[in-house]
């Protein structure tokens, strides 16, 4: 089958990218290939694994079950788009530095993105809620104990940017 | 691995979405995805066409009333689960979504769209055929509704022809006095369950039991119903009612678990879910009285 190329224009990490791709592109692949977004990883490519999560329209997805073409005119956020614009690492990105929540870290970039989410919805949540919410993403390294740590420490590292920041504009 | 090729239309109505479905017999919807993309990841299949209806106006309805909960074709299953309103109204919405895999699938995924999967160890599917649930079929040629009963036909097929859109499901409302309940056990938290059930169980005013019903997954080729009141009896005989649903499942045997461990845990959850539900029905009652 000869494939017909999509034009397909979204905003990623907050710039408006296009690329010319078939409809059977997924998302996971346009990010890595044909906008060299490399930090959004691929482990099984069927949705188990959770390494591919990135957000879409705020919201954590699989982009390996996504289509390129389904998500054009979204905003997606991939790991590169989680620091401050100056570079500064987001406090999930902090934690997971600080508690050691990662050992290879192919993982990781899928953990960042789910638990950015998670904590925005949720900032401080409960044992069972940090579990229920990186249940979808699997590390082979840490054995998850240091990725818990992490979330419980980026809940406080983003309460206390946020008092910062409440008390700067006060 | 990647999807093999195939033709992509995006509609934006709900007309052309039928047109291009009518035009095409081997072409596929695309909802949410999180069971399609899977299959054609793994090549397991290649339509000809998807007809990707996630810009079609107008399908991402959860419309909740006094009589049941109307969930539109794009409504993903995040939404309903945290309707507050739909939980009100139809509880085991809200109790089955919890179990439906991971959360970050649930953003994506959408009730309708694992109704038409009809996966039988999917949740859905069983609580729909429970609650004696409905889904609205939109074809070029028509519409019509079809009861959860017919709609199951077999393990991964709906009564679903080529050319037709499952554009709603519809969710009767739970009666008065009658609670709710849904578990069920798997290797791992988000995984397919070896076996899970759903179950309603109602009371009248003298706390004696006048329905006790549940529906199973996992155990069948398609959500099996079972009336459990006469096997319960008016008190509510919970071992007895496990004891009876022993004797009616007949489950197969793969590589996560034998027949034999998926009837025990059918009897297991039977008893769990009808307890729940009951002591669900209880306070249901209490609260109208005011007690």
């Amino acid at each position: 089958m000869l494939e017909e190329p999509h034009d397909i224009a979204l905003t990623v990490n907050g710039v408006h990218r296009t690329a010319r791709a078939p409809a059977r592109r997924l998302l996971s692949d346009l990010l890595r290939h044909d906008l060299g977004l490399t930090g959004t990883h691929v482990g099984c490519e069927h949705g188990v694994c959770g390494c591919c999560t990135v957000l879409l329209d705020g919201d954590p997805v699989r982009s390996c079950l996504l289509f390129a073409v389904t998500a054009a005119g979204h905003e997606v956020t991939t790991v590169e788009g989680l620091a401050a614009p100056d570079g500064t690492p987001s406090p999930v990105q902090r934690a997971f530095r600080e508690c050691h929540g990662l050992q290879c870290g192919f993982c990781t970039p899928g953990f960042l993105c789910t638990v950015t989410a998670l904590l925005r919805e949720t900032p401080r949540p409960t044992e069972d809620q940090v579990l229920e919410g990186i249940s979808g993403n699997l590390c082979r390294c840490t054995g998850y104990q240091n990725i818990v740590k992490s979330v419980r420490r980026a809940a406080e590292l983003a309460a206390a940017d946020g008092a910062a920041t409440d008390e700067g504009t006060a | 691995m990647k999807p093999p090729p195939f033709r992509y239309h995006a509609p934006r109505t709900l007309e052309e979405a039928l047109d291009v479905l009518a035009a095409d017999p081997s072409a596929k919807v695309l909802a949410g995805g999180q069971s399609l993309v899977p299959l054609l990841n793994m090549r397991l299949a290649a339509p000809s066409a998807l007809v990707d209806i996630n810009r079609v106006a107008g399908l991402d309805v959860l419309r909740v009333r006094d009589d049941g909960v109307r969930v539109g074709a794009l409504a993903r299953h995040a939404r309903v689960e945290r309707s507050a309103e739909a939980g009100a109204v139809q509880p085991l919405l809200r109790l089955a979504l919890r179990h439906v895999a991971h959360p970050v699938i649930r953003n994506r995924g959408t009730v309708v769209g694992s109704l038409a999967h009809a996966d039988p160890a999917a949740e859905l599917p069983a609580v729909l055929a429970l609650v004696g649930g409905t889904v609205e079929v939109a074809s070029a040629a028509g519409r019509r509704t079809v009861r959860a009963d017919a709609f199951f036909r077999g393990p991964l097929e709906p009564a679903l022809e080529p050319g037709d859109l499952a554009v709603s499901a519809f969710f009767p409302a739970l009666p008065p006095r009658t609670g709710a309940a849904f578990a069920e056990t798997s290797r791992r938290h988000g995984d397919y369950a070896l076996a899970g059930a759903a179950a309603t169980v109602a009371l009248d005013r003298d706390l004696r039991v006048t329905s006790a019903r549940a529906a199973y997954l996992g155990v069948a080729a398609t959500p099996l119903v079972l009336d459990l009141t006469g096997a319960a009896g008016p008190a509510g005989d919970w071992a007895a009612a496990s004891a009876h649903v022993l004797e009616r499942v007949e489950p197969e045997a793969d590589i996560h678990a034998s027949a034999d461990y998926r009837r025990h845990l059918t009897g297991v959850l039977t008893a769990r879910v009808l307890r729940a539900a009951a002591a669900g029905a209880l306070r249901d009652l209490r609260k109208a009285e005011g007690c």
